[in-house]
This record gives structure tokens, sequence and C-alpha cells, in this order.
């Protein structure tokens, strides 16, 4: 009732009971369909699936490749928007628009292109050899495609907030005696943090769960480059449908403890301007 | 959702099958059937097989439509899916309307029946020679002059040589050159279990990659040009000589390798309900025709007919051959051995070692 009051427009029970209709559809069902699945499995099957040292050098090799890339994504990602708000250049539209080819891709292509690219013999891995560093077939490699997939997250979130951010406000900083540093550290960098936690969040959920590039560039060598996307669909390639679904559920709850986590983060870093 | 595409693609390639099909009808043949007696109504069926048949039952189907309207005056159109051998048992499994499967191995067939008893028990013994019209060996494609001098199995576990095949866990193919290379190892080692685990361990040590599926893995070696050896179907390598480069790529003949038997089935679930069982019974016999034969043998299948094998004897090498059932029993027990979890796959990548 109260909640109904704060709204000048009606039909808050409408829209309220489609959400909740809508989002069960979507998600609430097929995830507790999940869960359900698992748990066919009896406890001990499934302690013992999801402790697996396969299970958990997957768990390691994921989480790890995903942080990384989220956070080069969201340091490369604010200077990409830095420089997309804040410079004016011939083909910046042009450059605009790339940003967002990552999320059109198929990411089989990115995989099989990226694959082509950073190869002992592709145009850029070749000089990689050369200096010893093995990109494609390798953990790096990992990293790179998530990089790619994740690259377009952080510079859509962190541009609409450069956008409203007042020049103004840096310039009272500037005239007030602030060095540039200061004037970055302590007024433009705060403003945008917010924004940054989103794509890093976005980012970094996006590459717990990518498959399809990455199983071309990985090498998927068990214990080294295997990621648990693809050990999900091993099990499913042996009908263990149960064991999938237990791994599942696994990065599940990781996955939202973590963005959780960050969400937290996010809230505190609001409060605290 | 999976579904749904396949089927979409069944549906683009069967268009494309059908516009074939028209093509080779509109022909005049001269021996048009009977012109008296009603036609019967066309007929469609579904062929769910593996990723390297593709081009071999483009060939087959065409020949099929041809002989069925001869024979019985009825149009049959017969669409194709293809992809890796286990997803795609998975997919009838799962619901995809297969009149009859074509796969990489007899497991997957088995699949069928311990998952959805979508066959019989005894499927194997429907068809003659175990259900399996043709079969295929595994072998090596080497870099051209065969810089790392491979010559046999045991030049794949020496070191420095990076070898290349798909992950047995999830390819059809993989399993084969997997068994290929433990019984090489059991035979030379007389039988002693543990020697050939000791051997496969060794030789997937040298496997720097393990891609999903075995086209994947021929891409990785011949677009990649990672590794040093490729273990290949036999028909995947000479596809890879003949098309993209015989000034590249060589074939190595090993001195055994495994007997590999793709089986066929009719999914009895599916044609009852679907009331084609005459046809699709009578398209898996025709592989055995030597009409069938010699379309296989063409595609680099190795015919199980002896007139057929004589035919196209220079074109498959000489090699010694054990069958699966020789060696390691059946597919249910080969598979619980080997490659269901816990197998021997994966104790080679345990950790203590």
């Amino acid at each position: 009732m109260i909640l109904k009051q704060r709204s000048i427009l009606p039909g808050f029970g409408l829209a309220m009971g489609f959400t909740l209709v809508y989002l069960s559809l979507l998600v609430l069902i097929p995830l507790s369909g999940l869960v359900l699945k698992a748990t066919t499995l009896g406890f001990d099957r499934f302690w013992d699936t999801i402790t697996a040292p396969r299970a958990i050098a997957a768990y390691q090799v994921t989480f790890t490749t995903s942080l990384i890339a989220a956070t080069i994504n969201a340091v490369f990602g604010l200077l990409v928007a830095w420089v997309l708000v804040r410079y004016t250049f011939p083909g910046k539209r042009l450059v605009d628009g790339l940003v967002d080819l990552p999320f059109a891709l198929p990411t089989a292509v990115a995989g099989i292109t990226l694959t082509f690219l950073y190869s002992s013999n592709g145009w850029i891995g070749r000089y990689l050899d050369q200096v010893g560093i093995k990109s494609a077939f390798s953990p790096l490699g990992i990293v790179i495609a998530l990089t790619f997939i994740g690259l377009p997250f952080v510079v859509r979130t962190v541009q609409p907030v450069l956008e409203d951010l007042d020049v103004e406000t840096e310039e009272a900083a500037m005239s007030l005696g602030a060095t540039r540093w200061q004037t970055f550290s302590r007024v433009i960098f705060p403003t945008l943090l917010p924004a940054i936690l989103t794509g890093f969040a976005l980012a970094f959920a996006r590459a717990l769960g990518e498959y399809g590039s990455v199983v071309f560039i990985a090498g998927n060598m068990p214990m080294q480059t295997e990621i648990v996307p693809l050990l999900i669909v091993t099990k499913l390639e042996q009908f263990d449908y149960a064991g999938a679904a237990a791994l599942a559920v696994v990065m599940l709850v990781v996955s939202f403890v973590m963005l959780l986590v960050i969400n937290l983060l996010q809230r505190w870093s609001e409060a605290k301007q | 959702m999976r579904g749904l595409l396949r089927s979409h693609l069944a549906r683009s390639l069967s268009m494309l099958v059908l516009v074939g099909v028209i093509g080779a009808c509109a022909q005049p043949t001269g021996s048009s059937p009977g012109s008296g007696q009603a036609a019967k109504p066309a007929v469609n069926i579904l062929n769910v097989s593996y990723d390297p048949t593709r081009e071999l039952y483009q060939d087959f189907n065409k020949a099929f439509a041809q002989y069925w309207k001869q024979k019985e005056s009825q149009d049959v159109t017969v669409r194709q899916s293809h992809g890796g051998s286990g997803a795609q048992a998975r997919a009838v499994i799962d619901g995809l309307e297969a009149d009859v499967v074509t796969l990489a191995l007899g497991y997957d067939v088995d699949a069928l029946n311990i998952q959805g008893k979508l066959v019989p028990d005894d499927w194997e013994k429907r068809l003659q020679s175990n259900s399996a019209p043709y079969t295929s060996t595994i072998v090596f494609l080497v870099r051209k002059g065969n810089p790392k001098n491979i010559k046999d199995w045991d030049d794949l576990v020496k070191p420095g040589v990076a070898v290349i095949t798909p992950n047995p866990k999830t390819s059809g193919g993989a399993r084969w050159n997997y068994l290929a290379a433990w019984g090489y190892a059991l035979r030379k080692n007389g039988g002693d279990e543990a020697k050939a685990k000791e051997f496969v361990t060794q030789l997937f040590k040298n496997v720097p990659v393990l891609d999903s599926g075995a086209r994947g893995s021929t891409t990785t070696f011949v677009e990649r040009g990672q590794g040093d050896v490729l273990l290949s179907w036999e028909n995947e390598a000479f596809l890879a000589i003949n098309d993209l480069g015989p000034d590249k790529f060589e074939l190595v003949v090993p001195s055994i390798s495994i007997l590999a038997e793709p089986s066929v089935a009719v999914v009895d679930k599916v044609v009852d309900k679907r009331g084609t069982r005459t046809v699709a019974e009578a398209y898996l016999q025709y592989l055995y025709t030597e009409e069938g034969q010699r379309i296989a043998a063409k595609h680099y299948y190795r015919p199980r007919i002896e007139t057929v094998a004589a035919e196209y004897k220079d074109r498959f090498p000489q090699i010694a051959l054990f069958t699966l059932a020789e060696v390691f029993g059946d597919w249910r027990q080969t598979q619980k051995t080997h490659f269901d979890d816990g197998g021997t796959f994966d104790q080679i990548y345990q950790p203590d070692r």
C-alpha cells in the first residue's frame, strides 16, 4: 500500500504482477529446475562432483581469467570512455560503434578469429612467440578472449556518467588549488567509481559464463586451461545431466555471491560521496 | 532452442537436398514408372549423423532417392543433420526426430538405448557386420617431408613431438584414437594393461591442445600450424590432404591400428510414430548394396563388400587392423573403463603424479 502511493502513475499492481511472472518464466523456473536436477545426485555424489580436482582446477581457471579480464576492461574501458567523451576527432562515431561489435559478433566467430591471430603462426601470435609468450592455447589466450567479449560493458556504463560530469567541477577544483592528479583522484574518479564497478561486474559475469569463444583459443587442457562451462558440456556429452547441473549450481552460487559483494561495494562508494 | 536451431538447419539442408533431387528427377530417364499407377505420397526422413559424413550422405541421399523412386515410385527426401557424434545422440534423446542415426561409434547408439529406449537392446545385430556398413581407421597426418620422422605409434611418445587429437570425452573420433593407441601398446607389451596405460599417458603428455571435436583438431593442426602429427580418421586425413594441400601434408600409416566401425540404426520409436519404418530400413539396407558401398568408398570410407573393396583397393593403404571386440569387448564396458568419469583417461590428468 505504501509502495503504491509513492508513484503518481497507476498500474503498479499489474506491472508488478507481470514482472514477477516474466522473471519466473525466464529466470526463476529454469534456475530452480537446475537446482532440482542437481539434488538428484544426493549429497555425497554432489560433493564429490563439485570438489573433484579437475573441477577445482577449472574453477580456478575460470574465476582468475574472468577477474583479470574484467580488471583489464575496467582500466582500459575507462580510458576508451574518456577518449570518446572528452575529445573530438575524425572518425569518432566509427570508433564509438566499434565498441559494441563484441556484442554483435557470434562468440564462436570471435574465438576462431582470435585464435587465428594469436596462434604461434598467426599475425600477432608469431611475434609474441618470438619473445617467448605463448598466447593462444594458454590461460593468456582465455584472458584475451574474455577481454574481447567484455569490452563494451565498462565503456557503455561509464560513458553516460562521464558525459553528465560537469567540466566546471573540475575547473572549480583546479581553481581551488588542486593538482591535476588530485582533481582526477578526488573529484572525477569517485563520481565514476559506481559506474566502473557496475561495468566491471557485468563484464565479470559475462566472462564467467562464456563458452563459445574460449573453447577455440584455450587449448582445453584438463587442469590447465579447462574452463568450467567446458567441463559442464563434457558432462552433458556423457549424459551426466545431474553432474553438469551440480557444477552449474556451484558457478551460480559463487557468481551470485561475488556480484552481491560488488553491488555492496558500489553502494558503499556511492554513499561515501 | 537447440532443437529448434537444429531442425531449422535440417530444414534448410533438406531444401538443398530437395533441389538436388528435383534436379536429378527432372532429367529424362526414359524408364519412368508406370503412369497409370497412382504415385505414393512423398515421404521424408531425417538422418542424424556426425561431422565428417556430410559429403558422403549428400551423394548417398541422391542415389537412394533415385533408387526408391524407381522401386516404389515414391518421392523420398532425406534430410541430414551433422555435428559431434555425442551431441547428435543427445539431440535425438532430447527429442530430435531422427528416423535413422548414422553415428561415429556404437556407444552413441547404445546411449539411445540406455537413455530413452529409442532403439532395442539388440540394435547392433539387426544389420550385417555389426550394423556398421562401412569402416574406417585411425592414421597419422604429418607435415610435408615428415620433419620429426614419425613412422609408428612409438614415435608419438618421444619427447619434443607434439600430438594433436581431440578430447575422447567429447569426440567419437578421439575415442577411436585413444583405443588405437591403447591396443597398439597392449600388443607390444604382451597384453600388459599397466604398460598400455603408461604408453597412452605418455602420448597425452605430448598433446598441447585438446579440441572438443575431430574437425576442430584438424583445423588446429592444419590452419593454426599446431603440433607435429594429427591423429585422424582416415577419411578426414584424405580430405585434409586433397582439399587443403597435398604439398603440405603427408599420410603416415602406422604398423597397426583399430578398425573403426561407425554404427547405423533405425530409431524405432521415431519411425513407428511417423510410419516411416519401411523407407528408413530400406535406406540403411541400401548402404550395404554395391552402389551404396561405392559411394562410401568414393568418400574414403572402407567398404565391407569384397567386390567393391577390390575395386577400390588402391585407394586405401594396407594396414593391420584389430577390432574393438577383439581387444576391448563391447562399447558399454569400454566406455566405463576408459572414458567415464574416473576412467583411465581421467586418471591421465590426475594431478598427483
